[in-house]
Parts: structure tokens; C-alpha cells; sequence
């Protein structure tokens, strides 16, 4: 493995790292105001869906990223209304999103496209470019440094830049602004907030509104950023990875970020790690996609630290009893 | 403060579960609607497709097979507060204990592989199910994010073996060898012509015996009180000297040894063989059976049927009406799960003041229960 092949593997992980993490951090508001939700896959894949339509009749890409956004809000306040304002169970309301997401998007494309579940390549302008950054053909001879600004810095999608930023942000949001700490004691201690004066109600909704947002952004890269249009089930269980990242990063959002970019290398280097040995015993690809599972759940155990979320996670509040 | 209006038994148990439906059906009609279909066409194919002839009603009946001990598998684990979504993994690792048996004793007779397959797969699920019960128990892992790692964790160890550890010589797609005599489980239609093609067997007399054996075991035993008390009370229990995390533990393996049965009905009444996702999404069809069911054996004998027809009917619906396909299915799973389930609250408010208004013993007992709520 030489030097070019560790830069386009790094390069790999960050394409793949990208969607793992906006969904890492949209889950991240969601379970620190209290709300659990399995449902991010559900929402990544609808907004996939979404954004590949309406990206395809208008041939805007702007446009495709507005609706994935809009689809994605719809299922988080779906979401919300269930397990915010019925008090109902939150990870029923999960299952039942991720359900919704996979059999509308394979019904209504099938319906609007007749192209077996997928929709058509998208037209010019449809689709997200890289960004190459300004000098990134000069540098790409400059041995060492030259490689890392022209293959790994320059040359991504919008959305990698975006995701890699909203981590400072999320961190900025949570332990720097009014609005975090709420959201933080709302998933700790909502009769607290609500004794001091503050909506949980409202507080929890703004929270999911969020998770909205990040979820429909992750679900356009999946259709018109990394692919060219969207394909049935092409989320790919990536919701529930990010799932796990959260756990392993014990939700807070600088961790979520490295929890992320292992599992994306991981995803990456599945191919390449196939053929190794680790005591004479030949890897199975099986084993590495199972991994990012296997550690969250060894993670859980207490075997390397211990993951103990928001602790009104899942619990409906109710005012009065 | 609200008084609480209670909802008579039979409307919380059997008009509220039925409305939900209804409600879920209307949602479904509209889908229907917005893709240039008629939903009335579509429910009377359904509805025909599941119960109109011989061969149907043996799929439907099969479907319903699986649906009963997955829903009963998240109803037992239900009674004592855990929420089982492993049954998938459960169900799916299951198969090696069902197709092992019937390849051993393939030359002996299914008298024999029909028990000791049923013991077999009750064991691997129940093994399955033992791992996220015990992290919960002792270590105090959620159940659902572990059961729900361990549905990928189980795909992915099935898609390895069946790659490179069980696939015959010769063979193409990932699988294990077939069972070709004795291994199999006699299919209905051998005696009964009436069920044309389908796979409905012998495994459905054991559905029927665990609604059974369910009920018995949670309300006429004492580890069902002791499992229930669980579940309504955690510190209940340990006070009355229930040992909470063994409890977890059992009941975990007993919800996966139900699993785990549906590998016998789909791996040796079907298949004859494993192949990839050969269980898959039975498991998450149990929550909606459960929750239709509202975890109760009679309940969710009921909902199996009805989701059993769902899926056959699905079928025929896919055959005579082409812009709709199978997946339409799994949207109305989504839509009953959340109506019955997560959103039940929609419904029942409405409803308990309907009552209050024009049930008067419902408001006499309301008022009943408001006076001792402020006097206590």
C-alpha cells in the first residue's frame, strides 16, 4: 500500500464517513432532548427519494437537496406528533417510519417511473459536483502535502465540507448556547425545564425539526450527490450504523464525528481487508460489516467504558399526574 | 386534574385495535389513490386473493403460521417490559438448528425430525435471544439497540456461513445443502387436495399449541405472574423476591425459542433449504401482529390471519393490478404499527369521552374512580 492508495482510502472514508455522520448528528438532537429515534433510516431513505424526484423534473440540484430536507421534516414531525404530543412508544413510532420510508419509495417510484423502484439518471445539473479547489491541479505534484490538498481537501462533494462542519457547530449549539443546554437538561431532567418556565413540548419539537433537517441533507447525498439518482433501498441500513456510531460516541458530537469516520473506513476498507489474516484466520467481509454492531454492542456491555444515554430517553413527558 | 375514563373491556380490546385498522386502510386508500389506482378494487382483490379459494387460504393459513410466533415472541417479551426487535436474527440463526436436524435425519422419518427440529431451532433462537437478555440483565445494555445490532449481526453471520462454510459443491447461489426425504415437514395438500400449491404444513398445529401453551404459561402459572409482575413493576418484583435479571434472561430465550420456530415452518415445511433472508422481515411483522393483538394469544392468533391474508392477498394484488407492487404491504405494515401502536393515543381520548357521554355506568364508574382519587 503506497502512499497515493493511503490517500485515496482516506479519501474513500471521507465519502462514506459523510452520510454516517449527518445522520449521527441528526440523531444526536433527537436522543439529547429525550426522544429516541431508530426511525434515521427511514427518514435518510425517503429523503433520498425525494430529492432524486424531484432533482430529475426540475434538473435542479438545489431544488432536490430543499425537497429531501422537506420529506424528511415531514416524517420527523410524524415522528414528533407521536411520540411528542400522543405520548406514544418512541421506538415503535421508529419501526413504523423506517417501514413507511421503504414501502412508499419502492410503491411511488415503481408508480412515477416505471423503472423497477429506481428513478431516471438525472439530468445535467441535477446532481451535486465536487468542488475542486483553487490550485488543487498545481499542488498535486508537491510530494507529500501536494496529494492532501488536491485528492483529500479539494476535489469533495458539498456535503462532505458540510458534514465535517456541523460538527463544531453541533458542539458550539450544544455546550455554547441557551438553546443546548435546554436541550440537554430536557433529556435529563424535563420537570426541571418545565419548572423553570420553558416548553418541553416546544423545546422537543425543535429539536426533531433538526433531526429532520440532517437526515434529508444525508438522504440527497445518498441520491444526487454520491449516485445519480436513487435506488431501492439504497440507505442501506447506513441509518442504523449511525445508530451505533451514536451510542459509541456516548452522544456527544466531537466523538460521533471519530465514531463515524471508523466506521466509514471500515466501510471503505472492507474490500481490501478481505484478503488479510489476523492469526492465520482469513477475515470474511462478513466480519467487517458486522463490526461497527459487534463493537457497539461491546461497547454496551461495559467492556470498554460505558454508554449510558440521556436518562429521560424514551420516556413521554407528562405534566401532571 | 382529568378523571380517568376507562374504556370498557371489549371496546379496549377489540373496537379500538379494529378502528386503528380502519384508520390505517383509509391512509392506505389514499397511497392507493395517489398512484391512479382504485383502493376498493385493490381491497376486493386482496380480500379474494386471501380467502376466495382453496390455495389462498393455505398461503394465508402458512403466512399466519410464521406471523403467530413472531408476534407471540414479542408479546411474551412484551408482558415483561422488554421490547424483543431481534425476532428477525432470531428467527433467521434458528434455520442452522431446523436445517441440521433435517439433514441428519433425512433417511429416518419426519415423526422424528418434526420434535427434534422443533427442539432444535427453539434452542439456537433461544441461544440467539440469550446473548442481548443476559447484556441486559447483568450489564444493563438497552434491550432494543442490542437486539437490534444483533438482526445485523445474525445477516451477516447467515451470509458468511452460507457462503463459504455450508453451500454444497456445485452450487451457485448461497445456501445449504437440500433436504430431499424424511427431513421434510408433511405440507397440508398431501392429504387435503383442497390447498392446491400451497406450503401450509404441519408446524401450523404447532402455532395453535403455543397461543396455547402462551396463555397458560403468563396467566395460569407462576413465572407468568412473576413475568408479568416484572413488567408492570420492576421494583414490585424485587421486592417479592423475583430474581429481575434472571427473569430477563428467561424470558429473552423463551421469545427467541418462539422465534426460532418459524425456521421450521419456512426452512423444512418450505425451502427445504436455508437461503439468504429466508425468515426475512417475519420478525418485524411480529410487532405489528403483537401490537394488533394487544399481546394477547387470542389477539394475536386474530392479527397473524389478518396479516397472513395481507401477505397473500398482497401477492395476488401484485399479479392483477401491476403498478402495485408487494411493497405496498409493507406500507399498510407501517401504518398499523403506527396507528395501533405508536399513535394509539389519537383514538382513545375521543373514544373515552364517547363513552362518558353515552354509556352511563362508564361515567358513573369514571366518577366513582374521581372520588377516590382526591379522597386518597
Amino acid at each position: 500500500m503506497d502512499y497515493a492508495d493511503i490517500i485515496s482510502a482516506l479519501a474513500a472514508t471521507l465519502r462514506l464517513t459523510t452520510p454516517l455522520l449527518l445522520a449521527c448528528l441528526a440523531g444526536l438532537y433527537s436522543e439529547r432532548s429525550g426522544v429516541f429515534d431508530i426511525g434515521l433510516e427511514g427518514k435518510m431513505l425517503a429523503g433520498a427519494f425525494g430529492a432524486a424526484t424531484v432533482a430529475y423534473l426540475t434538473g435542479n440540484a438545489w431544488l432536490g437537496l430543499l425537497a429531501a430536507i422537506g420529506v424528511s421534516i415531514l416524517m420527523a414531525m410524524l415522528h414528533a406528533v407521536a411520540s411528542i404530543t400522543l405520548k406514544g412508544n418512541q421506538i415503535i413510532s421508529g419501526v413504523a417510519i423506517n417501514f413507511l420510508a421503504q414501502g412508499l419509495t419502492a410503491v411511488l417510484g415503481l408508480a412515477w417511473f416505471h423503472q423497477g423502484g429506481r428513478t431516471p439518471q438525472l439530468p445535467d445539473g441535477g446532481r451535486f459536483p465536487s468542488i475542486v479547489w483553487p490550485g488543487a491541479t498545481q499542488f498535486e505534484t508537491v510530494p507529500i502535502i501536494g496529494p492532501i490538498y488536491s485528492d483529500l481537501i479539494s476535489g469533495q462533494n458539498i456535503f462532505v465540507y458540510v458534514a465535517f462542519l456541523a460538527v463544531p457547530i453541533t458542539w458550539w449549539v450544544l455546550y455554547r448556547t441557551r438553546f443546548g443546554l435546554r436541550l440537554r437538561a430536557v433529556g435529563e431532567n424535563p420537570k426541571a425545564v418545565d419548572t423553570a418556565g420553558i416548553s418541553v413540548t416546544l423545546l422537543r419539537y425543535r429539536a426533531l425539526l433538526i433531526t429532520g433537517v440532517l437526515c434529508g441533507i444525508a438522504g440527497a447525498y445518498f441520491s444526487i450527490a454520491q449516485s445519480n439518482g436513487f435506488i431501492n433501498n439504497m440507505t442501506a441500513g447506513k441509518g442504523y450504523i449511525a445508530l451505533a456510531a451514536l451510542i459509541f460516541a456516548k452522544w456527544r458530537p466531537v466523538p460521533a464525528m471519530f465514531a463515524c469516520l471508523l466506521f466509514g473506513f471500515l466501510d471503505a476498507e472492507q474490500i481490501r481487508l478481505q484478503g488479510s489474516s489476523i492469526f492465520g484466520w482469513q477475515i470474511p467481509v462478513q466480519f467487517i460489516q458486522a463490526l461497527p454492531y459487534i463493537l457497539t454492542c461491546v461497547l454496551l456491555a461495559g467492556f470498554i467504558g460505558k454508554a449510558i444515554g440521556p436518562k429521560a430517553g424514551g420516556i413521554p413527558y407528562v405534566k401532571e399526574r | 386534574m382529568s378523571a380517568r375514563r376507562p374504556l370498557p373491556r371489549w371496546a379496549d380490546v377489540a373496537l379500538l385495535p379494529v378502528l386503528n385498522l380502519l384508520l390505517a386502510l383509509i391512509v392506505f386508500s389514499i397511497f392507493v389513490l395517489l398512484i391512479g389506482q382504485d383502493p376498493i378494487a385493490a381491497l376486493g382483490i386482496m380480500i379474494n386473493g386471501a380467502f376466495g379459494y382453496g390455495e389462498g387460504i393455505g398461503f394465508t393459513l402458512h403466512f399466519a403460521t410464521s406471523f403467530v410466533f413472531t408476534g407471540l415472541c414479542v408479546a411474551v417479551a412484551a408482558h415483561a417490559g422488554l421490547f424483543n426487535i431481534g425476532g428477525d436474527g432470531q428467527a433467521y440463526v434458528a434455520g442452522l438448528g431446523a436445517i441440521a436436524v433435517g439433514l441428519l435425519l433425512d433417511q429416518t422419518s419426519w415423526l422424528l425430525v418434526l420434535p427434534l427440529s422443533i427442539l432444535a431451532s427453539m434452542i439456537v433462537g433461544a441461544a440467539w435471544a440469550f446473548i442481548p437478555g443476559y447484556l441486559q440483565a447483568k450489564r444493563g445494555s438497552h434491550v432494543v439497540i442490542t437486539t437490534i445490532m444483533f438482526n445485523f449481526i445474525a445477516s451477516a453471520l447467515m451470509a458468511y456461513l452460507l457462503v463459504y462454510v455450508l453451500k454444497p459443491v456445485g452450487v451457485q447461489e448461497p445456501s445449504t445443502a437440500n433436504v430431499v426425504n424424511a427431513g421434510k415437514i408433511p405440507q397440508l395438500r398431501q392429504f387435503l387436495p383442497f390447498f392446491g400449491n400451497a406450503p401450509l404444513n404441519l408446524t401450523i398445529v404447532f402455532a395453535i399449541a403455543a397461543l396455547f401453551g402462551v396463555y397458560f404459561l403468563l396467566w395460569r402459572t407462576k413465572f407468568g405472574y412473576a413475568l408479568r409482575t416484572l413488567g408492570h413493576n420492576p421494583t414490585a418484583s424485587t421486592y417479592a423476591g423475583i430474581s429481575n435479571s434472571r427473569m430477563i434472561i428467561y424470558v429473552m430465550m423463551i421469545s427467541g425459542a418462539l422465534a426460532g420456530m418459524v425456521a421450521v415452518n419456512e426452512v423444512l415445511g418450505v425451502q427445504a433449504r436455508i437461503v439468504i433472508d429466508v425468515t426475512a422481515g417475519y420478525g418485524f411483522v411480529g410487532i405489528a401482529v403483537a401490537l394488533m393483538g394487544r399481546n394477547h394469544p387470542i389477539g394475536i392468533g386474530l392479527a397473524a390471519v389478518l396479516f397472513g391474508a395481507l401477505y397473500q392477498g398482497g401477492l395476488d394484488l401484485q399479479f392483477y393490478m401491476p403498478a402495485i407492487t408487494r411493497d405496498m404491504i409493507v406500507v399498510i405494515q407501517a401504518l398499523v404499527i403506527m396507528f395501533t401502536g405508536a399513535m394509539e393515543g389519537l383514538l382513545r381520548p375521543g373514544l373515552e369521552t364517547a363513552f362518558m357521554l353515552y354509556f352511563p355506568e362508564q361515567k358513573a364508574e369514571a366518577q366513582k374512580r374521581e372520588t377516590v382519587g382526591t379522597e386518597s
